[in-house]
């Protein structure tokens, strides 16, 4: 099977017209279908959650949740309102793939978003992007407005008599609103700090009614099962791991961007693909899964493929699917300082180990770049992330800590060339 | 019921509990700080952390529910280990000034560092530090020490009802402030000193002034409103250093309103009266006990054998105690003056067939489902009543309220009928009108009420009423200080019973006084033949006797309480403060306050409290009781010879008291249900101006809510009288007038001019509830 | 103390909430009122908080917790640079130490003339086609040469 093809390709497939993102290329190449079908046919709500545990979707946002149990979560028979949540807050360094769906193919995400609301009961849907992509902001409404014009959206969708509108929400730069909860006070207009759970949102989300989050990634892949089946989505990835995935590389190669491929590819293939290592270099390390995910040497990461469950095993994740590719020029204790100056900046403050923690784990490794390290800073580190993570209310802590526990695993050397010698070993 | 194992203890615990509520039961102390009982969870301090057999990570106790056959360990490796980590992250941040911090030797997060911190800090970078807030006048900050629990924000969002404090920024620069600095007005503010669980937030008035553990904790009442809160007042040297909460969970919970906090700095003032004085040849001196009482007696004597006893006239303050009230009482019915009130404030001195009370335990206040509120400002006369209230509201209660301005009550209101004083009748009539239009049976009052039109306003709140009547609800018609006040007392008192009886609903009173319960009950009231408070300022008496009470601020029409008293042939004051009785008094008896007597409240729900004294009477001032004793004495009444505090009580308080609370009200006359024409002022007593303590508390008068008082009128009138807001007005009533400046509040009803009473600028005006006009001044 | 047009922005955000939930436009006021105003000074977000009826408190935790707000008047060009691992592995350093020594101030500086302010960003989402910077908050530039910039720098009035 060709890779990066539109044969394999579940949302960046609109790239290969000419007017990517109009709502024309989308109806004329089946968008839409799937929802028409399923309003005409009132298909069950439990028959397209079957579909959705048939083909094995995994959540695109980072913790690869099964998403057809996570919908079978939403209570059914809820008096109140419901409400669906789509994540564009995509703010972990290394993730771009978000963005793109917006621009190139917005109203497959509408359409999902649709089919999700109407599965899982709600009346509204909002979607919530990312400050610093403003432009995608405005495009997204741009075409939320088409939508709606359509009959797609709004009161009596399609004639069905079923209501429901969509709504985008801009964030204003904040990473931890990536984190749902913390992005369901943020769309109430406050802080965004993570909730303590339980309760989960499909108990008690947004405005404290029954809510379902998913990453956009996982919504824009819900018209193409819909459409093509659960089975047929599997069978584009491997067991366990349906679908293509959009990869998103950066660092170190000759052509960074995304590359939506089935997943299970060898990370070889994909390295290719991204043309590369620059040439005159070698592949040092690889931060397979977004910065939060732990990094892997260049052995590892060569004898991998790209599904979370061969991921997993290397001792990392898939995560969010970003690939930071990292060549023998890094050098590693730089690499991490700018990574633990991120999360202790965007930690939310409350509570205690994350807001001390990350501070704390951030002016050590900041020392040691800058020639103050000390021999037991290492120890130090690893201890402190270790009283760090697991203890946090939300996953922020372990995502501050992954990266240092790995850094300091795999490349301990050079931390302590740096201590010895207060200067960088690659550079030496 | 779950059954749950902690610590190897099996304890069932009802579903939806959490792992501290079980802790809590099984009598296992789990270490936190953002867990508040009162407070919503925040799990963010992660003191708590506990292990949960199958639960891969540590849990917050605080916000784990339980689970049926849950097994929790709090003292294992695995919990300590998590507890020690974030006990290390608290301190890395935290200033180590124990030793110069004001919540020294009772501070959570030193208690528990003891048991948990390691020995020396591995933590060799900079420490935070966090710029001070000026939080007003109450309430002092050092935000270095700051950790982060949210209790006090989440005390303004969910107790106050205002959120004043927040905190704003990220990560590690989330720092606890108000919006604009210097000013944190709310009448319960100073909780968030217990509640801060480090030195973060303190009192300010207290500080740097005594350790606490040099401090002997006493138990006691507070003088103020009629709740009655249980305080605790700490003294060092026989001084009253500070007075903080005493849980009662029936009354105040764990809190005390401002007012109860901050009082305390009067009783050690210059202000205080520490020794008798004689007035002669219109000059003050000093005398002995024994010479002021012999000349008391002396001057009370020939009055009345001149002149009658009903030449004598008795005012006592509600705040004073019962043992006090009563000698004072029995001695002024041994003189024979039946001129004798506590009601300083009231205009209709109408005696009621018992004692007014809340009609119902003030816990009960929490379940009500729907509520009248007639004539209250209740945050500034009950500030924790207004609490509860809120909570009500918060499950689903709706208050509606019938007042002369539409202010801010914390919480949603459900109808408003906003109208001047005059027109009060007439608004209660309205509701009881759409009520019987509605088909409820209105009793005694049908025929009157028949006759008037229903606004829709007053549609609104007669069918809030009515509403749910399933009889599951919980109804109120709550009658607050200034319908108490109102000239037409009675007649508001007969109509909210009618209302009351139609919607099923329980008629209360909110007791204005600390003691106004106990007075009513030991009958500080007029006899039939005699005068009540504000006929007998306004038909001058010859002599006055007064107990603690200042009628030159506190009368219903203060200008004339004044000059009356001014005119007076004899004064005698019997006051734990040097008042304004310095200008119009002969004698003036230094009594003891609340701190330096044993004495008894009887509280808004009939729950009689009694204290000692904590502290030995300043100077020469003597208990009241004792000084009352003294004069009965040598009056040669007799029935004055009590050894003790506690014999007066068991004669001032029967066993049975109990069945002289009654709210029913007397036949009244509803002839007239028009209102009046013209200006109207409403003159409410300010919170921090309710007593001859509160006023005297230098804190609370350095408050926003202590300023100048101003004239508040609406936007019409503003404009009317082209002035610009913060101009100067001058108010006349009559011959009475103040120069003030101007406020705007357009939440005022239509012809309303509120004016505070009871306060020194506004002491030269005139009824509290009467006609008005203003001018450019 | 905001104009029509921006009201009727927000009136426009407005719409998108339950009609109880009013303070959930308010991170788009506030961006919208900074919008007009060059900045959010504490009246700003008290009218801001007002017209949504809320705490002026609570709309300044909003306006203090998200990174683009600014509560300090800033330069009339932002440029915010995004200096996080994949766009410094793609040059963002050089970019960075262009951008300081072409306008002679720092980061979070701004220059004499009022005409630019320095800010270093977090992830801006859009690795791939780093060294990238966000003008003003809403409009990116990516694949950042000091060319360029140069350029940029020359079109932002
Ligand atoms: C600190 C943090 C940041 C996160 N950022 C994102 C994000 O930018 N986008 C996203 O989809 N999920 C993010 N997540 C994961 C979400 O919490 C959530 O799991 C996800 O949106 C669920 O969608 P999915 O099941 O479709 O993946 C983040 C989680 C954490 C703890
Ligand atoms: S782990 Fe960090 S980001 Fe998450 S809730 Fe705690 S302080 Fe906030
Ligand atoms: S007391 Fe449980 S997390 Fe603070």
């Amino acid at each position: 099977m060709s890779l990066n093809t539109p044969d394999t390709q579940v949302c960046l497939w609109t790239l290969q017209h000419a007017e990517p993102a109009s709502l024309a290329t989308y109806t004329a190449n089946g968008g839409y279908e799937a929802l028409k079908k399923i309003l005409a046919e009132k298909t069950p709500a439990e028959a397209i959650i079957a579909e959705v545990k048939t083909s094995a979707l995994r959540g695109r946002g980072g913790a690869g949740f099964p998403t057809g149990l996570k919908w079978s979560f939403m209570p059914r028979n809820f008096a109140g309102d419901k409400y669906v949540v789509c994540n564009t807050d995509e703010g972990e360094p290394g993730t771009f793939k978000d963005r793109d769906i917006i621009r190139f193919n917005p109203h497959q995400l509408i359409e999902g978003m649709i089919i999700a609301g109407y599965t899982l009961g709600a009346v509204a849907g909002y979607n919530y992007i990312h400050g610093e992509i403003f432009e995608e902001y405005e495009s997204w409404e741009r075409a939320l407005e088409e939508a709606r014009v359509a009959g797609l959206l709004g009161k009596n969708i399609l004639g069905s008599g079923w209501d429901f509108d969509l709504h985008a929400h801009h964030g204003y730069g904040a990473y931890i609103c990536g984190e749902e909860t913390a992005l369901l006070e943020s769309i109430e207009g406050k802080k965004g700090q993570p909730r303590f759970k339980p309760p989960f949102p499909a108990s008690y989300g947004l405005y404290g009614k029954p809510t379902t989050i998913n990453n956009t990634e996982t919504l824009a892949s819900i018209p193409w099962i819909m459409r093509h089946g659960g089975q047929a989505f599997l069978e584009l990835g491997k067991p366990n791991n349906g679908g293509s995935k959009i990869f998103s590389i950066s660092g170190h190669v000759n052509k960074p961007g995304n590359y939506e491929i089935p997943l299970g590819t060898p990370f070889a293939d994909l390295l290719e693909m991204a043309g590369g290592v620059r040439s005159g270099h070698t592949l040092k390390a690889v931060i397979p899964g977004g910065s939060s995910a732990p990094v892997l040497t260049a052995e590892a990461m060569m004898a991998c493929t790209m599904d979370f469950d061969s991921i997993a095993r290397a001792g990392s994740m898939l995560g969010s699917g970003a690939v930071i590719v990292m060549d023998d020029s890094v050098c590693m204790v730089k690499a991490l300082e700018r990574l633990s100056y991120f999360y202790f900046e965007e930690s939310c403050g409350q509570c205690t180990p994350c807001r001390e923690g990350t501070g704390w784990l951030y002016r050590i490794v900041h020392r040691i770049e800058h020639g103050q390290g000390r021999p037991e800073d290492l120890d130090e580190l690893l201890r402190i992330g270790k009283n760090i993570g697991g203890n946090t209310i939300c996953a922020l802590g372990e995502a501050a800590v992954g990266p240092v526990a790995s850094f300091v695993k795999h490349f301990r050397k050079e931390f302590e060339y740096h201590i010895e010698h207060k200067k960088c070993l690659v550079g030496a | 019921m779950p059954l749950i194992e902690i610590d190897g203890k099996q304890i069932n615990i009802e579903a939806g509990a959490t792992v501290m509520d079980a802790a809590h039961q099984a009598g296992i102390v789990i270490p936190h700080f953002c867990y508040h009982k009162k407070l919503s969870i925040a799990a963010s301090c992660r003191m708590c952390l506990v292990e949960v057999e199958k639960a891969p990570k540590p849990l917050p106790a605080c916000a784990t529910p339980v689970t049926d056959g849950m097994k929790v360990m709090t003292r294992s490796i695995k919990a300590i280990t998590a507890q020690k980590g974030v006990m290390e992250f608290l301190l890395i941040n935290h200033p180590l000034d124990c030793p110069i911090c004001d919540q020294g030797g009772e501070c959570q997060l030193q208690d528990i560092a003891v048991g948990y911190g390691g020995s020396a800090s591995r933590y060799s970078e900079p420490k935070r530090v966090v710029k001070e807030k000026d939080l007003g006048p109450l309430i002092a900050t050092d935000m270095t020490r700051c950790i982060h629990c949210s209790r006090c924000v989440r005390f303004g969002q969910e107790i106050a009802g205002l959120m004043e404090l927040g905190m704003p920024g990220r990560g590690e620069h989330t720092e606890v402030m108000p919006f604009l600095e210097t000013q944190v007005s709310h009448e319960l503010s100073g909780n968030v000193i217990e509640l801060c669980p480090v030195g973060a937030l303190t009192s300010k008035p207290f500080r740097y002034s005594a350790r606490s553990w040099e401090l002997s904790r006493r138990k006691s009442v507070s003088p103020h409103d009629g709740l009655g809160a249980n305080i605790q007042v700490h003294v060092k040297n026989d001084r009253v250093m500070r007075v903080v909460p005493r849980e009662n969970e029936a009354i105040n919970e764990c809190w005390i309103a401002d007012r109860d906090r901050y009082g305390y700095d009067a009783l050690n003032s210059d202000e205080r009266l520490t020794s008798p004085l004689l007035k002669e040849n219109g000059h003050w001196r000093e005398a002995s006990w024994q010479e002021a009482l012999e000349h008391v007696a002396d001057r009370l004597g020939r009055i009345r054998e001149s002149q009658g006893a009903a030449a004598i006239g008795a005012l006592a303050s509600p705040h004073q105690t019962v043992e006090e009230l009563y000698l004072f009482t029995k001695l002024m019915r041994g003189l024979g003056t039946e001129n004798i009130d506590h009601r300083l404030a009231q205009a209709d001195a109408t005696v009621g067939v018992g004692a007014r009370w809340l009609g119902m335990p003030i816990t009960e206040i929490d379940t009500l489902d729907r509520v009248l509120l007639v004539g209250s400002t209740i945050r500034q006369e009950q500030p924790l009543l207004a609490q509860r209230l809120r909570q009500a509201v918060k499950h689903g209660a709706q208050l509606n309220v019938l007042h002369a301005a539409g202010d801010d009550l914390l919480c949603k209101v459900n109808a408003r009928l906003i109208a001047k004083p005059s027109a009060w009748l007439n608004g209660l009539a309205q509701i009881a009108r759409a009520m019987q239009e509605a088909g409820a049976d209105l009793g005694a009052v049908a025929g009157a009420v028949s006759l008037v039109v229903a606004g829709d306003n007053a549609r609104a709140i007669a069918a809030s009423l009515l509403s749910g009547n399933s009889g599951g609800e919980n109804k109120a018609v709550l009658i607050g200080a200034l319908a108490q006040n109102h000239p037409a007392a009675n007649e508001l008192h007969a109509l909210a019973q009618a209302i009351a009886t139609a919607a099923g609903a329980t008629l209360g009173f909110l007791s204005p006084a600390a003691n106004s319960v106990g007075a009513q009950l030991i009958g500080v009231l007029p006899g039939p033949e005699g005068l009540g408070a504000h006929a007998m300022l306004a038909e001058p008496r010859s002599a006055y006797v007064l107990l603690g009470a200042e009628p030159e601020l506190d009368a219903y029409d203060a200008a004339a309480a004044n000059a009356t008293l001014h005119g007076a042939e004899f004064v005698v004051a019997l006051s734990a403060f040097k008042t304004a009785a310095l200008d119009y008094a002969d004698v003036l008896l230094p009594i003891a306050p609340f701190t330096e007597t044993a004495g008894s409240y009887v509280n808004m729900e009939g729950r009689p409290q009694s204290f000692h004294g904590v502290v030995k009477p300043l100077g020469e001032a003597r208990p009241a009781w004792k000084v009352l004793r003294v004069l009965g004495n040598l009056l040669s009444l007799g029935g004055f010879d009590y050894d003790n505090a506690e014999a007066v009580r068991a004669d001032a308080l029967p066993t049975d008291f109990v069945a002289g609370l009654n709210n029913t009200p007397l036949a009244a006359d509803l002839l007239t249900l028009n209102s009046g024409d013209g200006l109207e002022r409403v003159g409410e007593t300010p919170q921090h101006q309710l007593d001859p303590i509160a006023r005297r508390s230098r804190p609370l008068q350095a408050t926003v809510d202590a300023a100048v008082p101003a004239v508040w009128i609406g936007s019409e009138l503003l404009t009317g009288l082209g002035i610009a807001e913060g101009g100067m007005v001058r108010v006349r009533q009559g011959g009475a007038e103040a120069i003030l400046p101007v406020r705007r509040d357009d939440r005022l009803a239509v012809d309303t001019v509120r004016v505070a009473a009871a306060h020194p600028l506004t002491a030269t005006l005139g009824a509290r509830l009467g006609p008005v006009s203003v001018e450019k001044a | 103390m905001l104009s029509a047009e921006s009201l009727a922005q927000i009136d426009r955000e407005l719409t998108k909430y339950p009609p109880e939930q009013k303070q959930s436009a308010v991170m788009a006021a506030l961006r919208i009122a900074q919008v007009e105003l060059g900045w959010l000074s504490r009246d700003t977000i008290e009218f801001v908080a007002h017209y949504l009826g809320m705490p002026a408190i609570a709309a300044y935790e909003v306006a203090t917790f998200y990174n683009m707000y600014d509560l300090a008047p800033v330069g009339r060009n932002k440029v915010t640079l995004c200096t996080n691992l994949p766009c410094q592995l793609q040059g963002a350093d050089k970019i960075a130490e262009h951008l300081q020594g072409k306008l002679g101030i720092g980061f979070n500086e701004t220059t004499a003339d009022g005409r630019y302010t320095l800010k270093e960003g977090e992830c801006m989402g859009a690795c791939g086609h780093g060294p990238l910077c966000l003008h003003n908050n809403h409009k990116m530039h990516d694949h950042l040469t000091p060319e360029s910039v140069d350029k940029l720098l020359d079109e932002m009035k």
